[in-house]
C-alpha cells in the first residue's frame, strides 16, 4: 500500500485517522472480541463444536438459504430496477416507497405476517399446500423471507447505474445490428454487473445474519429449518457462551471468505477499468492528418 | 445511397423540433447539417438512422421507404458525439461488435472478424492498440475507434452527430481532414451535424442550415456563404456588422454616402425606396480610396490576435440612426491597410461585400423586402 502524501487535496491524515479510528470501534474491536473468546476453547474443542451435525445443518441452511435468496433477488430486483429506471407508470412513487419498507419495518413484524400467510392456513399457504408444497417450516419459507428482506438492497444498488447508463450505448449496439437480447447481454449487463454483484453481496450478508424474520416463517426444526444466528441464541439461552461464540465465529470465517470471493469477482468484472492505471491516452503512432 | 425525407414533422410536447421538412441527400455525397441548437438538425439526423420516428413524413432509402424497418436493420453507420464505445470491451472487441452479432448465417468466422476488426483499427491509425480499452484512450483516439467501429458493417449511409464537438481545436482539425480523405476512399453517403460553421464550410460538398425545425438555406459551400437566404443564415455563418441603410433610386445610401453598387443579377424590380439593413462581414471591410463612396468612421480600438488584427470603430456622423452604434473590422496582419488603424484616426471604409435585407428593427417598406438580396459585391465593382 502506499500512501499518498503529496496529493493537493488536503485532509488526508485526519480523515485516515478518522477512518481507522471509526472502523476500529465499530466493526474490528467487536469482531476481534470474538475471536478472542473462541481462541481460549482451542482448536479441538472449537472443532468439536462445530462439527456437531446440528451446528453444520444450521450452518448449511443459513448460508443455503441466504444465496438461493440473495440469487432470486438479483434476478428479480434487476428487473424491478429496469422496470423503475426504464418506464413511467401511475403509481410508480408508491411502488419506489414500497421496495425500500422492508429496510424500515422490524423483521419479526415481517416474519409473523410472512408466516400468516405461508401457514397452511394461511391465503398463500393454503394455495401452495393445494399443489402439495409446504413452505411454512420449510426452508422455502426461509428463502422467501430472506428474499422479502433482501431486495431493497438489489434494486438500489442497481438503479443509479442504471439511471446513468447512456442511452447511445444501446443505440450504438442497435445501429450496429445487435438485437434486444444482443444489445442486453453483451452492453447492458456486462456494464450492470459489478452493481448487481455488490446488490447480491449486500443481500446475501444480510440473508445470513438474518434472525427475526426468519424464526416465525422457518419452524426452527433442528436439522431442517433451524438457521445459525437462532442456534446461537438457543446456547447463548443454555448459558453455553463456548458454543455459541464457536458458531458465530464460523459463520464469521465463512462470510468472510465468500464475501472476499463475491469482491473478486466483482473486480474481475470491471477488469477494464483498472487494467494499467494509466488513464491518460495511449500512445499514438503518430496521427498523420 | 441516396435519402428522401419528404415532409418530415416532429414535435416533443410542446416543442416542434421539426416542422414539414424535405430534403434529398445524393449519393456519395457530403452533407452537413448546420444550426443552433434546437434549431432541429440532431432530430432530423436521428429519424434518418431510424433512433426516432417522424410523427408525419417518410424517409426513403433508394426509393424505399424505411417507415418499417428498424434501425438495426438499416446498415446505418452512426458515431455519436460522446463516441459511446462498449467501455468494457477492448478496441477489437468495439469494432468487430456489428460483425459480431450476425445471425450465424451471415456471420463470418471468427478469424476473418478479427482480421477485419485490426485492419479497420489500422485503417484509423490505431494499429497495435486493439487490446487496450476505450478508457485508455484520449477523447481523438475514441472517435476514431466509433469510427471504425461504423464502417465495420459496411455502412450505406455514415450519420455523424456532432462528431468533433467533444474534442479540442487542433486535433478536431486533423480528424475532419481525415474524415474528408477518407469520404473520399470510400464514397459511402454520409451526413454530418455540427454547430460549428467553419466545420461545415470546410467538410461538406452541400450545407443544410436549419432553424427553428425548418431549412432556412440548402446548398453548396459557396452558396450559402456568399449568398445566404435570411439575416439569420448571414449571422450564423460568421461575424457580421449590421448598419441601417436607405435604398433610395436603387442605390443604397449609409447616410449620404451611396455604398452599392449592384450586380445585374440582382432582383432590384421588387426593391422601391425605404428602410433596409446591411449584413457585412468584419474581414470584408477595408480603408475606401478618398474618392471612393464608404462609411466614414472613427477607430475606437485596436486589437492584435495573432494573424488578425481586429478594430472597433464607430460611425463618424451620428446624423443617421444606427441600431447597433459601432463596427467590428478584420483585416491580415500584414494587410498595408493595418498601419492607419489607429485609435482616434477617422477613416472612411468600403464595404467589400455585403447583403441587403429589410430591416429587422422596422416594418418593411414592402412585403416582398423581405425576399433577401444581395447587391453588393466589390470584386464586381472593380471588374465592371
Amino acid at each position: 500500500m502506499k500512501f499518498k502524501t503529496n496529493s493537493p487535496l488536503p485532509g488526508f491524515a485526519p480523515a485516515l485517522f478518522y477512518t481507522v479510528l471509526y472502523l476500529a470501534l465499530i466493526v474490528v474491536i467487536p469482531l476481534s472480541g470474538l475471536f478472542f473468546k473462541t481462541a481460549e476453547l482451542g482448536l479441538a474443542q472449537f472443532w468439536d463444536l462445530i462439527s456437531g451435525e446440528r451446528v453444520t445443518h444450521a450452518l448449511m441452511i443459513s448460508f443455503a438459504t441466504a444465496l438461493a435468496a440473495a440469487m432470486i433477488n438479483a434476478v428479480f430486483g434487476l428487473i424491478i430496477a429496469w422496470v423503475f429506471v426504464r418506464y413511467d407508470f401511475t403509481g410508480k412513487g408508491l411502488f419506489d416507497a414500497i421496495i425500500d419498507l422492508p429496510f424500515a419495518l422490524p423483521t419479526a413484524v415481517a416474519g409473523i405476517a410472512l408466516s400468516t400467510l405461508y401457514s397452511g392456513s394461511g391465503w398463500l399457504g393454503n394455495l401452495f399446500n393445494k399443489v402439495g408444497i409446504e413452505i411454512a417450516f420449510t426452508p422455502i419459507g426461509i428463502v422467501i423471507a430472506l428474499t422479502f428482506i433482501g431486495l431493497p438492497f438489489v434494486v438500489r444498488s442497481v438503479e443509479p447505474v442504471l439511471r446513468e447508463l447512456e442511452k447511445e450505448l444501446e443505440e450504438a449496439a442497435a445501429s450496429l445490428g445487435a438485437n434486444r437480447w444482443q444489445t442486453l447481454y453483451h452492453v447492458v449487463f456486462p456494464t450492470l454487473l459489478p452493481a448487481l454483484l455488490s446488490g447480491f453481496a449486500l443481500a446475501f450478508a444480510r440473508g445470513v445474519g438474518e434472525y427475526g424474520s426468519v424464526i416465525f416463517i422457518a419452524g426452527n426444526v433442528p436439522y431442517v429449518s433451524e438457521v445459525a444466528p437462532l442456534l446461537i441464541v438457543i446456547k447463548l439461552e443454555e448459558y453455553d457462551y463456548a458454543g455459541a461464540t464457536a458458531v458465530a465465529a464460523a459463520m464469521l470465517l465463512i462470510s468472510f471468505v465468500l464475501l472476499i470471493l463475491i469482491n473478486a469477482l466483482q473486480a474481475w468484472s470491471q477488469r477494464y477499468k483498472a487494467s494499467s492505471g494509466n488513464v491518460n491516452a495511449a500512445p499514438d503512432k503518430g496521427f498523420v492528418a | 445511397m441516396e435519402i428522401q425525407l419528404s415532409g418530415i414533422s416532429k414535435q416533443f410536447g410542446q416543442f416542434k423540433a421539426l416542422n414539414n421538412v424535405g430534403l434529398n441527400i445524393q449519393s456519395g455525397e457530403l452533407l452537413a447539417l448546420l444550426g443552433p441548437s434546437g434549431s432541429g438538425k440532431t432530430t432530423l439526423l436521428r429519424i434518418i438512422a431510424g433512433l426516432e420516428n417522424a410523427d408525419i413524413g417518410s424517409v426513403y432509402f433508394d426509393g424505399v421507404d424505411m417507415a418499417n424497418t428498424p434501425l438495426r436493420e438499416r446498415q446505418i453507420g452512426f458515431v455519436f458525439q460522446h463516441y459511446a464505445l462498449f467501455k468494457h470491451m477492448t478496441l477489437r472487441e468495439n469494432v468487430s461488435f456489428g460483425l459480431r452479432v450476425k445471425t450465424r448465417a451471415f456471420r463470418r468466422p471468427a478469424a476473418a472478424i478479427r482480421a477485419r476488426a485490426d485492419e479497420l483499427l489500422k485503417l484509423v491509425q490505431l494499429g497495435g492498440l486493439e487490446d487496450r480499452y476505450p478508457h485508455q484512450l484520449s477523447g481523438g483516439q475514441r472517435q476514431r475507434v466509433a469510427l471504425a467501429r461504423a464502417l465495420a458493417i459496411d455502412p450505406k449511409v455514415l450519420l455523424l452527430d456532432e462528431p468533433f464537438g467533444a474534442l479540442d481545436a487542433k486535433v478536431r482539425k486533423e480528424l475532419r481532414q481525415w474524415l474528408r480523405d477518407l469520404h473520399q476512399q470510400t464514397g459511402v453517403t454520409t451526413v454530418f451535424v455540427t454547430h460549428d460553421q467553419e466545420e461545415a464550410l470546410e467538410l461538406a460538398d452541400r450545407v443544410v442550415i436549419m432553424q427553428k425545425g425548418e431549412i432556412a438555406q440548402l446548398g453548396s459551400v459557396d452558396q450559402v456563404y456568399e449568398q445566404p437566404a435570411s439575416p439569420l443564415v448571414f449571422d450564423f455563418l460568421g461575424d457580421s456588422n449590421i448598419i441601417a441603410a436607405q435604398w433610395r433610386g436603387d442605390v443604397v445610401h449609409v447616410g449620404d454616402s451611396a455604398i452599392g453598387a449592384y450586380p445585374s443579377t440582382a432582383n432590384t424590380a421588387v426593391l422601391d425606396e425605404g428602410a433596409v439593413d446591411v449584413y457585412v462581414r468584419p474581414s470584408d471591410l477595408r480603408i475606401a480610396d478618398a474618392e471612393q463612396a464608404g462609411i466614414d468612421v472613427v477607430v475606437n480600438s485596436i486589437q492584435r490576435t495573432g494573424p488578425i488584427v481586429r478594430a472597433e470603430v464607430s460611425f463618424a456622423h451620428s446624423t443617421f440612426a444606427q441600431s447597433h452604434s459601432t463596427l467590428r473590422v478584420e483585416l491580415p496582419h500584414l494587410h498595408h491597410d493595418v498601419p492607419r488603424f489607429q485609435t482616434g484616426a477617422t477613416l472612411r471604409l468600403r464595404l467589400m461585400q455585403f447583403s441587403v435585407f429589410a430591416p429587422q428593427t422596422i416594418t418593411p417598406v414592402r412585403e416582398q423586402l423581405s425576399a433577401p438580396i444581395l447587391i453588393g459585391r466589390e470584386r464586381e465593382r472593380l471588374a465592371g
